[in-house]
């Protein structure tokens, strides 16, 4: 056994994988070893609860009931807010908007800013690491107002060129959209750093916080970013949900989005006078549910703390590479200097594809493809990759796991 | 009958290692590009015809072992053939590898028949079909243009 596995406490890994009833089963006979977190994070017993005790108990529309079930919850509903608003450390729940997800809230963003902010010779700014959702809503801006679109490169490590950033920003610079953890590579980027840099240059910035806020803690306060999205799924928590956090005076003066219910005060045929925040940008009844559930996500996660997650998946990451390693033709796709729970790979002749296939017959559930980051697989210069991506409940049994079944899709494919 | 669950046949495995008709046609009558953007496999498959007659076919590109076994198994079928007789083959493959309860006739599908596997993955059907569909706009988009793309997305 060599020194990483030492420091993987198998024991409360155990004990955490317990709360969640899906991993306990078998895949074709074969135990399930779920290593697509990226994609989505498998839920705690705690959370399927909840939603069943919200459909059980307690459903009724939110904000326009007297009775006691639609007081019930909305009380749940703008609770979850406040649990949002501590667990990212924003200065007030108004700040806090309920979306569908991080997809969402950037478009959200990129419409309701963006539509009343740009104007031509205009310059968004983003990365070469984004995913497709942190691109495509700023292209179909651009294409509106006239504001092109920029790109910071990244090395071949995947580190982003932090001087060609500088380079890059100007004056007319109007907003950075940045990856706080990439999805495809794991880097973590110096979001720090890279907003300094903005509000240097009076550039506002969004981060988009999808891979980030299930690994590490998140203080949008301290950060100082203006925008920061995230989706409840990644998050042990339901789909469907996600938060667009935003300085209260940069959504005050952001047009609404969509129109409808609950995001009106008064409404005669001549005129609309818009709700206060942040129910300005909520129209129509919400996914009340699944918000209610990301309560129960939130507090799952900090009763167990990121001190600990993030110690045990900093080490699994470190054994899985070291473990890895020695199968033949083995190559890491993304060696960031700093790193977090995705490992994005290729094998010398076997296609990702044939990987994922024959992974999942041995009950392995990893993802393959472009991870809709197509500019970051042209960089690299591969169609494809595998990534296997860890959560909390993931052990280095299921990593050495997923190096049998590397072997014996070598073995099936005579490589 | 093998089991269809063991979706990597030997014959599936040789034919990614070593793809017959694995070139490119400088003199091809048509040629159509296929690309799957889900995958990143993208081929080109080049024809050779006489008359109604399919006297030559090949492909170059890159893709995972299920679209390039099945390109080189399309290549191998198809020669000799007419175009009628190529898309009466494509509708049997299309079943082949779509239709979960349709017989496995192997006397009819030959060799291809190694790829009846793929019903049992649909996430892998679109590999499979990507060669064919290729194929199929080589021969219907050929009027006026000789060079078409299609894409299995
Ligand atoms: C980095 C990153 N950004 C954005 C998204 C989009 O999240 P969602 O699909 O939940 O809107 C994802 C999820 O795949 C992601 O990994």
């Amino acid at each position: 056994m060599n020194a990483v596995t030492k420091l993987i406490d198998t024991k409360t890994a155990a004990k955490w994988r317990k709360d969640f009833p899906i991993l306990d089963q078998t895949i074709d006979g074969k135990d399930l070893v779920y290593l697509d977190n990226a994609a989505t994070t498998q839920k705690p017993a705690c959370v399927i609860e909840t939603l069943s005790r919200y459909y059980s108990e307690i459903n009724a529309n939110i904000h326009r009931g007297v009775h006691t079930l639609s007081q019930r919850a909305t009380d749940e509903y703008e609770g979850t807010r406040e649990s949002v608003r501590r667990f990212i450390n924003a200065g007030n729940s108004s700040e806090i908007i309920f979306v569908r997800g991080t997809t969402e809230a950037i478009n959200l963003v990129a419409n309701a800013w963006g539509a009343s902010e740009l104007k031509s010779g205009d310059e968004i700014l983003i990365t070469e690491m984004e995913h497709h959702s942190n691109i495509v809503p700023w292209q179909m801006i651009c294409e509106k107002t006239g504001a092109s679109l920029k790109v910071v490169p990244i090395d071949d490590n995947g580190d982003l060129l932090i001087d060609e950033y500088k380079k890059l920003i100007n004056e007319k610079t109007r907003l950075v959209g940045v990856v706080h953890v990439s999805n495809a590579l794991g880097t973590v980027n110096p979001v720090k750093e890279i907003i300094d840099i903005a509000h240097a240059h009076g550039a506002l910035v969004l981060i988009d916080g999808a891979q980030a806020v299930a690994h590490m803690p998140v203080d949008v306060c301290d950060l100082d970013c203006d925008f920061y999205a995230f989706s409840g799924h990644k998050l042990y928590g339901p789909t469907g949900i996600g938060v667009l956090y935003g300085k209260e005076a940069l959504l005050e003066k952001m047009p609404p989005w969509q129109g409808g219910g609950d995001m009106i005060r008064m409404v005669t045929f001549d005129r609309t006078e818009y709700n206060d925040l942040p129910w300005k940008f909520e129209a129509g009844t919400p996914n009340i549910a699944d918000t209610i559930g990301l309560t129960s996500a939130i507090e799952y996660i900090e009763g167990i703390g990121f001190d600990a997650i993030k110690a045990h998946e900093d080490n699994l990451l470190a054994y899985a590479i070291e473990t890895l390693s020695s199968v033949p033709g083995f190559r890491v796709i993304g060696t960031a200097k700093e790193k977090a729970s995705v490992l994005s790979f290729v094998i010398e002749g076997i296609h990702p594809h044939d990987l994922g296939t024959i992974l999942d017959t041995e009950g392995i559930a990893i993802r393959t493809g472009h991870h809709c980051a197509m500019p970051v697989m042209n960089r690299f210069g591969v169609p494809a990759t595998a990534r296997a991506s860890f959560a909390l409940y993931n052990t280095a049994e299921e990593v050495d796991t997923l190096k049998a079944g590397l072997m014996k899709t070598m073995e099936v494919m005579g490589v | 009958m093998f089991d269809l669950k063991d979706l990597y046949q030997e014959i599936i495995v040789d034919h990614n290692r070593s793809p017959r008709n694995f070139r490119k046609m400088e003199d091809a009558d048509i040629k159509a590009e296929g690309y799957n953007p889900l995958c990143g496999d993208k081929l080109t498959v080049y024809l050779k015809l006489d008359g109604d007659v399919i006297t030559d076919v090949s492909f170059e590109g890159e893709g995972c072992a299920i679209s390039v076994a099945s390109a080189s198994l399309m290549t191998e079928e198809l020669i000799g053939k007419t175009v009628e007789e190529a898309e009466k083959i494509f509708g049997t493959f299309h079943e082949l590898v779509t239709d979960r309860d349709s017989p496995i006739e192997l006397d009819k599908v030959g060799k291809l028949g190694a790829l009846a596997g793929v019903r049992e993955f649909p996430a892998r059907v679109k590999c499979a079909t990507l060669c064919w569909h290729t194929l199929n706009t080589a021969l219907h988009d050929q009027d006026g243009k000789e060079h078409a793309t299609v894409s299995t997305e």
